[in-house]
């Protein structure tokens, strides 16, 4: 049994989000380099988990992307992946969360052995969590998304919880499985200094169009999903009133009237 | 360029342990008068960060010296001195004469547990009575069979009262002088070693420093590094580590410290305008991180011939001269610029105000770098 771990390389957390006539940019003034999705830390952690605890023979990391993701890869060889695989072609530029499944989804097949697929709660660019359940979809396999904990992995099944608004659930289901993990699940690891030694000096493989069995359109032209309209919220006006008397007492009658009048109580 | 995508990695790795391990618990560790070295040491050890450079098979890491230059950069960075400072003695201070002398005997006994951080280590050279002048130390090792029988005492011992192992510099014969000192590793575990006492500081709250006394401790011959009567050179060499060490992390709080400034007085309002647009103000700042980016640039140089393997005493006393008196004047204007915020300890520049001073004094005086330059140069009056 393989554990794959599917990382996304986005903007780190200190990058700052623009948007001018509908390009959306991400400048990081201390020039830090991409990184790996922080959601995806999480998945990465699990991966390492499942094959430490639940006997996967290895967990490898697997991106689809634009030839520098290589970086986001090496960090996840530097937390303990065994394989990192880097999926990238010039058609595949400008996919939708459909064609980068139909992608995945096609890596995943070639990968032999790969039972349980694990991806973090959402990219933090495009934040649409569907890519997990897409991939499911395409592989035909079983979905299972807010995973808060894999409780047991015993023959040809998996226990897991997930963590909702109202509670947790318990699900047990049929390998292979797709899950998508919360942050709840684990504190990922540092990576440690030989593995950031040992990363950069593995080769990693890249499977492009021709390698791999896609089955659907992929890249800019088979996007079914068009971001028309992308604008910046428009900061919210606020201001500042300070209340002003002679005694606390009739500043403070000033302020509830006003908290009435405004219907805040 | 010196660094490599590979480095960077490293860095952001180490900057985030510093965030999660030692920023959150400054606070407590500088009310504490101490942190605790050994639970510390072993998370960096574990992640393989106390001997970067230090032979593989002793569980070090095998490669240059900007990796370690990276780790001091960054852990300089949490907010206070005290913390960088402890650990700078436990990587570039107390261990490198071992990592370069020592035989296999006491790389094995000694150097691995210091590089799993599974051992805490202090450098103890300064006497009550010798502290700029090291050749008047008057501890003293006296041969007894195959053992040391050594007496005296240590002052101001960084991880004193911590340490598992001490790098002790011992008169092993003659009386004054460079002649006749040698550098012996020393468990604290042995019998007559004691910690006569805590000191109380000015700053590095966080750190433990200590004065240690020495009645009849006996310690095996073998444990001493490299030849009997060699301890003044190797630790001349050793201190040289030490320096550039001192140099490399005082300038991530400096440069931070210029940065909070920045922020509080761009914030902070007086007159109907930012503190930070009047020009007495920004130009000031200006003039400071101007000195910061020469000085990073020496303290580079200084990376670059050690990586060499290039003799740097001249331009790490010249870095170590120009950081302590660069930290000085940061500290001052930064604090002057916060005005009675500065004052206080609500935030972190008053702490900054009292850590930052030491850089002045620990590790050879400002007069001593002094001492150093003038005798590279052929300047120093003969007999001074
Ligand atoms: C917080 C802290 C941690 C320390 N940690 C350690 C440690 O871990 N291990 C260790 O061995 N030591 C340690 N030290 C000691 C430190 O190295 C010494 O304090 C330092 O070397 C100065 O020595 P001194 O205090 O004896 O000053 P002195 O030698 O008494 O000198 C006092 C001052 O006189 C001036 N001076 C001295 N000689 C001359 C001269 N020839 N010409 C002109 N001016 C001169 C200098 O300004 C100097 O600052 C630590 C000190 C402190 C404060
Ligand atoms: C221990 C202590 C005791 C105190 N006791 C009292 C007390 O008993 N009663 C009381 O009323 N106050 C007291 N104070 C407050 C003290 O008077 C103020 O801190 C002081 O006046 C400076 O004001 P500030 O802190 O608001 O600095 P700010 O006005 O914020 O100024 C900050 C810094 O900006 C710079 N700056 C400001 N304006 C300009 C300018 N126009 N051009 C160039 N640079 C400028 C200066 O470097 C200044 O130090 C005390 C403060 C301390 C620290």
């Amino acid at each position: 049994m393989k554990v794959v771990v599917c990382t996304k390389q986005t903007p780190s957390t200190t990058a700052v989000f623009s948007v001018n006539n509908g390009a959306v940019s991400w400048e990081d003034s201390g020039g830090k380099p991409n990184v790996v999705n922080p959601w995806d830390e999480y998945a990465v952690e699990e991966a390492i988990r499942v094959k430490e605890n639940h006997g996967a023979s290895q967990a490898i990391a697997l991106t689809m992307g634009t030839p520098d993701s290589q970086e986001a890869l090496k960090t996840c060889l530097a937390m303990g992946c065994d394989e990192a695989i880097l999926v990238s072609d010039p058609s595949f530029a400008g996919s939708d969360t459909l064609g980068t499944a139909r992608i995945l989804a096609a890596a995943l097949e070639k990968i032999d052995g790969a039972k349980v697929v694990i991806f973090g709660k959402q990219a933090i660019d495009g934040d649409t969590g569907l890519t997990p359940v897409q991939v499911a979809r395409k592989l035909g396999w079983t979905p299972v998304t807010y995973v808060s904990a894999i409780k047991e992995i015993k023959g040809h099944t998996i226990t897991l919880e997930r963590l909702l608004e109202d509670g947790k659930e318990t699900v047990t289901t049929d390998l292979p499985v797709v899950i998508s993990v919360v942050k709840e699940i684990n504190e990922p690891r540092y990576p440690s200094f030989m593995g950031i030694r040992k990363a950069n000096r593995a080769t990693i493989p890249t499977w492009s169009a021709a390698d791999l069995n896609i089955s659907g359109g992929v890249g800019a032209g088979a996007s079914q999903a068009d971001w028309s309209h992308v604008y910046a919220i428009p900061a919210r006006e606020g201001s500042v009133e300070i209340i002003e008397g002679d005694s606390v007492e009739e500043k403070v009658a000033a302020l509830v009237d006003k908290l009435f009048e405004e219907k805040v109580i | 360029m010196d660094f490599t995508h590979e480095h960077e990695m490293f860095r952001q790795m180490v900057r985030k342990f510093v965030q999660t391990e030692i920023d959150p618990h400054i606070d407590e560790w500088e009310e504490a008068r101490i942190f605790p070295a050994h639970d510390l040491f072993k998370k960096m050890g574990n992640l393989g960060l106390l001997g970067l450079t230090y032979p593989e098979q002793y569980g070090g890491g095998g490669v240059d010296y900007w990796y370690n230059a990276i780790l001091l950069e960054e852990v300089g960075r949490t907010q206070c001195g005290g913390v960088p400072m402890a650990i700078a003695v436990q990587t570039d201070m107390a261990t490198p004469a071992l990592a370069e002398h020592g035989n296999d005997y006491q790389k094995e006994t000694f150097l691995k547990p210091a590089i799993a951080g599974d051992a805490v280590f202090s450098i103890a050279v300064s006497e009550p009575d010798a502290g700029s002048d090291v050749a008047a130390i008057r501890t003293r090792a006296v041969l007894d069979g195959d053992e040391y029988v050594i007496n005296g005492s240590k002052m101001w011992i960084t991880n004193g009262t911590q340490a598992d192992f001490l790098c002790l510099l011992t008169r092993t014969s003659g009386d004054y002088g460079f002649r006749g000192m040698s550098l012996i590793v020393v468990p604290t575990s042995t019998p007559g070693f004691s910690v006569s006492r805590k000191l109380e500081k000015l700053g590095n709250h966080s750190s433990d420093t200590a004065i240690l006394s020495f009645d009849n401790m006996r310690v095996p011959v073998r444990n001493r590094i490299g030849a009997e009567g060699m301890g003044f050179m190797l630790q001349m060499r050793q201190f040289q580590q030490e320096r550039l060490a001192a140099v490399l992390m005082s300038l991530s709080g400096v440069e931070q410290i210029i940065r909070t400034t920045i922020n509080y007085t761009r914030e902070r309002h007086a007159f109907g305008k930012p503190l930070l647009n009047n020009q007495w103000i920004y130009f000031k700042i200006s003039e400071l991180l101007t000195e910061v980016e020469a000085q990073r640039q020496l303290a580079y140089h200084c990376v670059r011939r050690f990586v060499a393997g290039e003799d740097i005493t001249r331009e790490v006393s010249m870095a170590k001269l120009k950081g302590g008196r660069l930290a000085r004047e940061a500290a001052d204007w930064c604090l002057q610029f916060h005005g009675g915020m500065g004052y206080v300890e609500e935030y972190p520049m008053a702490r900054y105000f009292r850590d930052s001073r030491l850089m002045s004094i620990g590790g050879g005086a400002d007069e001593i770098m002094l001492r150093i330059i003038a005798k590279l140069e052929g300047i120093l009056p003969e007999g001074e």
